[in-house]
């Protein structure tokens, strides 16, 4: 419990720091496998398997949409030549 | 817990998998016919969209499918119905769209249909796992969605954005769950809610801290403030329909989320989501709507109203009574056609050379296109709440269930704030009607869009006038939801 | 049948909007009329038909479908005919047609489809006024409330491209949506204490409770009603948009900022006279406010030098009369005055109009003279109209004015009784202003230099021949609704004969049952005995119509026969005469207040300061108006998706932090 609330708090902190698009891909990663690590320790404590199930929905769910990300990430390098986040201000006020 | 998924189960799902199996074919079909038939496709996708609204009809009253994973019952079914209409106005108004702009149209198709398929679980999802799966079907579609016109930097920047906070919201409303069903050891909302009665769970501070998490998490889903940063700009470099999908469809998915979670989950902890929707409806209200007054692009303006909007439909949950939830479905189904309309005006601006979607774009239209004009004067009416329209019969519904409920001040800042609003939707009115200008752009129709707006027109001037079939059906289905129960909860 | 009274003119609308532009005028014109003048037929047959029914009987009622039904409530669309809305349609329909007709000449320099698009307006315009007023319920009324008041802002910044004019609609619709927002607060509220919408319903439920001894829901109910009234009716606070409006063509001023849309206040305020009743404190409210705002707009109309302005000032004050007439309970008085008064200010409108028509587009009072000789027409009836409203004795607005004076009297409001009758002295003094200035006299000085608001090559010369020649009288389209209308302001007081002069006040009588409850129908608190009273009433008489003959004859001896001495009064209080040119600063003040910072201290200074900024957007720009928030909200949109992330997760910790504290 302690392991996972760090690792969403870690998770939390890099999303709003981090300049680099894919580091804050990976802090939300992180903070996904935070819920899994939840999912699971509560599954063994409650001996009830239906956590373990939506711990592997989480994972498969978290590859697809890392596949997606990824891929409009890459669009956009295309198209800035950049990861920088702090770049992408064609669109405010 | 059992295995084995029985026929019946089937039988209550077919208008998903008849969607499912539409979808495939539309992905097939874009291999099979020759490149460039845009329209083909389109008409593949509004028959697959036809058939899932007929397959809806096949069976009534209200059942629990799976085991407890999915609820088909009136509740889903108004918004399936709501999410079905909006997708097909979607369709009609994507046809010229996807042409001017060269992108693929059968993948297009194809993810709007998964969008809406995702939706319609999301509505009738009464287990954490069926919730997640049918928000993640519509998130990712709509990730792609959004950068669909890859060429587009606005577009890319889009997707990009609302990738990385829509991924991040995810996390925290995962957290959240993974947290309530921890504390209650179960992930079926309706298994789950008389476990938090117990009062020894009830004030456990990881109970509070779920309750915040998942709020925080759908809050992103509305766009309420201050979780709505995302939304001006994504609507903004969305391609329109994807616009205006994203901001009906979407939206009355993630209310339709909220309110079984809410409801049905979590009614022993009314007290303190009950607050903290209030405090964000007020929030959110007011900021969507100041923000809104000085914007000069057209579809920043609607992501702008749209999250006050939100604001309004927050007022029925806040108000927790039975009145309250038939005034947010009534709101959410006017609110649909509304919107559209305004989007589907926005798509008839757009030409090769000209976006169409500032401001300036529109002066005089009036002269070069009345009834285009006469169609946006009467969104623009209906949005800000001025009877004989529809949106005038939903926000008077919404504000006196919130009186109905005492909650008088959440029913005056209401008011006052439809009354701000009317500001920017009347400038554009007046833009439209008291200034002549050579610059507008000259829009152009194709039947597909004059049925689109043909649609919107209709009921939105339909429903101000004759509510009443809409009242009946949104009271049948907010009584469905277990919202007895939580009116049982409260003092 | 009276569904048919709306729906005619909504047809009409919708002919000239759908082919109004490829039709010639005559037959845009035509369109317009034909509806009016076959929905003015209509109302005539239904009102025939409500007065044949017994007197404790008549209403006509038709529900068109039921609106909305949810579990054990229903609001229904229902049209509901009873005698004060008989008076209403007639009014509407009736003066409504006369405008009709007399815009056809008016407007006829437009272009065809500016032509038709003006037309589609009017006639919308006056499908959401009969829709109000034949309203059964709040609801219904409220469709007509807004839906009048779209028509006025679109008809007011109808020539668009005057600044000027699309401002004044800016303004006009500020203002109002200050006044809705009362106005649905106080529907809301209603609905919600009453638990129906129904005119009817309401009045019996409130019947059946005591008159409220302190502020109580019902007293808060009519006062957020009254905030809507003052909205439309152009009250204190909320009467600076109508002076703007006249920025719109006269006869829409006519129509709609004279005659009809705002008197909707008066009327909202009568058609709910049992629930009023019963809140005493909303009607001292609405009796003070009424009175100030006659004194006040009065005082301003002396002064101001553009003749439309002046007749609006006069307009908010005689709508004053109908509010204090309202407040001291003599709803029967107000909606009378509201009757005769549609008559007279038509008139005074639409023969003010024609002398701008004849002059080009002129509207300074300073600048025209001796007009009198080349327009008789609108003269005679412009000083009928001008008599009518002084309070001339034997004319219409004699008999209703009294009537408010005298009702005010006797019920022991001495205090505004006084402020009334000065009120009415100054009318005299300022209509017979125009009278002396405009068609008296000598033309000051030649108005070739004046703004051509035709665009009309300018006058040569100051030769009087050359003008004369120039001038035009009336043409008959304008001149019929003109003569009508003078026929109308000297006769339609007779409805209401006074019993001291040997009437029996049949209009009163024919009003009364809409002003009681259906069950608990009270004795009517009219003083029909004793001598006593008549003499009273006969004094009073004889005290106003002194008060009118000596204003007529001040405005003589200021403006005609001594015109030095209005200057020298003006010079002698320098102070005085600048304030009221000014219009008591209130626009400036309006407008000052939002320069200072804006204390946001609590929820209700946030309330209050938006109120007031709301009020400066009348002046700025509409995109300015909070445009201070607004543009602080802008700023926090960077951009970046990290500050995004960061609200994010701020409003988590904010949601934290509540918890934590509580």
């Amino acid at each position: 419990m302690l392991l996972s609330a760090a690792l969403f708090i870690i998770g939390v902190i890099g999303v709003m720091v981090r300049r680099n698009i894919i580091i804050i891909f990976m802090s939300i990663e992180l903070i996904l496998n935070a819920v899994n690590i939840n999912l699971v320790a509560f599954s063994a404590q409650l001996q009830n398997n239906v956590g373990q199930v939506f711990a592997i929905f989480v994972v498969a769910v978290a590859a697809a949409e890392a596949a997606v990300g990824l891929g409009i990430i890459l669009a956009f390098y295309r198209n800035k030549e950049t990861v920088n986040i702090d770049e992408m201000n064609l669109m405010k006020w | 817990m059992p295995a084995g998924v029985s026929l019946r189960d089937f039988y209550y799902l077919l208008p998903e998998l008849v969607l499912t199996g539409g979808a495939l074919l539309v992905l097939i079909a874009d291999v099979l016919l020759p490149r460039r038939s845009g329209h083909a496709l389109a008409w593949i996708t509004l028959l697959v969209l036809a058939a899932t609204l007929a397959s809806l009809g096949t069976f009534s009253g209200t059942h629990e499918v799976a085991h407890g994973l999915i609820a088909v019952d009136e509740f889903a079914l108004f918004f399936k119905v709501v999410f079905l209409v909006s997708a097909a106005v979607t369709v009609l108004m994507s046809v010229r769209y996807l042409e001017i702009e060269g992108a693929s149209p059968g993948e297009y198709y194809f993810l709007i249909l998964c969008a809406t398929l995702g939706m319609m679980i999301l509505a009738g999802g009464i287990d954490l796992i069926t919730i997640f799966i049918g928000l993640e079907t519509m998130a990712v579609s709509f990730y792609i969605l959004v950068g669909f016109i890859k060429p587009n930097q606005k577009s890319n920047e889009a997707a990009v954005k609302y990738f990385l906070l829509g991924a991040f919201s995810l996390g925290i409303l995962l957290y959240g769950m993974s947290l309530l069903y921890g504390l209650s050891g179960t992930t079926n909302l309706r298994v789950m809610a008389p476990v938090f009665f117990g009062p020894e769970t009830r004030h456990d501070p990881r109970l509070i801290l779920a309750v915040m998490l998942v709020v925080a998490g759908v809050g992103f889903k509305i766009a309420a403030v201050p979780f709505h940063m995302w939304a001006p700009d994504v609507y903004e470099g969305a391609p329109t329909p994807v616009t205006a999908f994203l901001s009906v469809g979407s939206k009355a998915a993630s209310f339709a989320m909220i309110l079984r979670i809410f409801l049905e989950g979590l009614p022993a902890m009314v007290h303190d989501w009950q607050i903290l929707f209030e405090a964000l409806a007020i929030v959110t209200m007011t900021v969507g709507n100041l923000a809104a007054l000085t914007q000069t692009n057209l579809k920043r303006m609607l992501a702008y109203s749209s999250i006050a909007h939100a604001g309004y439909i927050l007022i029925g949950l806040v108000a927790g009574t039975p009145r309250g939830v038939s005034a947010m479905l009534i709101y959410l189904f006017i609110y649909t056609f509304m919107q559209l309309g305004a989007f589907t005006v926005i798509v008839l601006m757009r030409r090769r050379d000209v976006v169409g979607d500032e401001l300036k774009d529109f002066s005089g239209l009036h002269f070069r296109h009345p009834y285009a004009a006469f169609a946006m004067l009467l969104f623009m009416l209906s949005l800000g709440g001025i009877p004989p329209t529809a949106g005038f019969m939903g926000k008077f519904w919404l504000f006196s269930a919130a009186i109905d409920a005492h909650y008088y001040w959440l029913a005056v800042i209401g008011v006052l704030n439809s009354a701000v609003s009317l500001y920017y939707y009347i400038r554009l009115v007046v833009f439209m009607y008291l200034k002549k200008d050579a610059t507008g752009s000259e829009p152009s129709t194709t039947p597909a869009l004059t049925v689109a707006l043909a649609i919107a027109v209709v009921a939105t001037i339909y429903i101000g006038i004759y509510p009443r079939v809409l009242f009946e059906i949104a009271e049948a289905s907010a009584r469905t939801l277990g919202v007895v129960g939580i009116t049982a909860a409260l003092p | 049948m009276l569904l048919l009274i709306p729906l005619l003119p909504l047809v009409g609308f919708l002919l000239n909007a759908s082919f109004g532009r490829r039709v010639s005028k005559p037959a845009a014109g035509a369109i317009a009329c034909g509806a009016m003048i076959a929905s003015f037929l209509v109302s005539l047959v239904s009102v025939f038909r409500l007065i044949a029914l017994p007197a404790d009987a008549r209403a006509i009622a038709q529900q068109v479908f039921t609106w909305i039904s949810s579990g054990d409530l229903a609001v229904a669309f229902t049209l509901r005919l009873d005698p004060l809305s008989a008076v209403m349609i007639l009014v509407v329909t009736g003066i409504g047609s006369l405008i009709h007709i007399y815009s056809t000449a008016y407007m006829h320099e437009e272009r065809d489809a500016e032509y038709a698009r003006y037309f589609s307006y009017l006639n919308l315009f006056a499908a959401f006024m009969l829709v109000l007023v034949l309203g059964s319920n709040f609801l219904v009324l409220f469709v007509g409330w807004e839906g009048v008041g779209l028509c006025s802002y679109l008809l007011i910044g109808f020539w668009y491209e005057k600044k000027s004019a699309s401002d004044a609609g800016k303004k006009a619709f500020i203002v109002n949506r200050i006044g809705d927002f009362g106005f649905i607060l106080g529907v809301l509220l209603a609905f919600v204490h009453f638990g129906t919408l129904d005119f009817q319903e309401i009045a019996r439920s409130s019947a059946a409770l005591g008159p409220e001894a302190a502020f109580g829901t019902m007293s808060l109910i009519t006062l957020l009603l009254f905030v809507g009234a003052t909205g439309k009716s152009a009250q204190i606070p909320l009467y600076v948009w109508l002076p703007d409006a006249m920025e719109g063509p006269t006869p829409v001023s006519a129509l709609i900022h004279a005659a009809t849309m705002v008197t909707a206040g008066v009327y909202m305020i009568g058609r709910n006279a049992v629930l009023f009743s019963h809140a005493p404190q909303t009607l001292t409210i609405i009796a003070v406010v009424g009175v100030a705002t006659a004194l006040l707009a009065g005082t301003i109309g002396l002064v101001q030098n553009d003749i439309k302005r002046v007749l609006a000032y006069s307009t908010v004050s005689q709508l004053g009369y109908m509010f204090l007439a309202m407040g001291v309970g003599a709803y029967a008085a107000g909606i009378f005055h509201l009757y005769t008064h549609a008559f007279f200010k038509a008139l005074l409108f639409l023969g003010s109009g024609a002398v701008i028509h004849a002059l080009a587009g002129e509207q300074d009072l300073r600048r025209m003279g001796g007009l009198k000789k080349d327009l008789p027409i609108t003269y005679w009836t412009f000083l009928i109209g001008a008599l009518a409203i002084s309070g001339v004795p034997l004319l219409s607005g004699f008999f209703s004015k009294d009537e408010i004076l005298y009702r005010t009297y006797a019920s022991g409001h001495t205090l505004l009784w006084i402020v009334g009758l000065l009120t009415s002295l100054l009318t005299a003094i300022y209509m017979f202003r125009i009278v002396f200035l405009a068609f008296h006299g000598h033309r000051a000085e030649p108005f070739a230099d004046a703004q051509d608001r035709h665009a009309r090559p300018p006058q040569s010369g100051s030769h009087e021949a050359a003008h004369a020649a120039h001038l035009h009288d009336a043409p008959p389209a304008m001149a019929i609704a003109l003569v009508v209308l003078a026929v109308g302001s000297v006769a339609a007081g007779y409805v209401g004969l006074p019993q001291a002069l040997g009437g029996s006040n049949r209009f009163e009588k024919f009003l009364e049952p809409s002003f009681t409850a259906a069950d608990v129908r009270s004795t009517p608190d009219v003083p029909d005995d004793g001598a006593a009273t008549e003499g009273l009433e006969l004094g009073l008489m004889a005290v106003s119509t002194l008060v009118a003959v000596g204003g007529i004859g001040l405005a003589f001896f200021f403006f005609l026969a001594n015109p030095r001495a209005s200057d020298r009064v003006a010079s002698q209080f320098p102070g005085l005469h600048r304030v009221l040119m000014h219009k008591y600063y209130v626009d400036e003040i309006y407008d000052a207040a939002i320069v200072q910072p804006i204390r946001i201290v609590s929820e209700d200074g946030l309330w209050k300061g938006l109120d007031v900024r709301v009020i400066d957007g009348a002046v700025n720009d509409v995109a300015g108006t909070v445009g201070g928030a607004s543009a602080l909200l802008r700023r926090l949109q960077t951009g970046s998706v990290r500050a995004y992330a960061a609200s994010l997760f701020l409003g988590v910790v904010l949601i934290l932090g509540y918890y934590l504290w509580r």
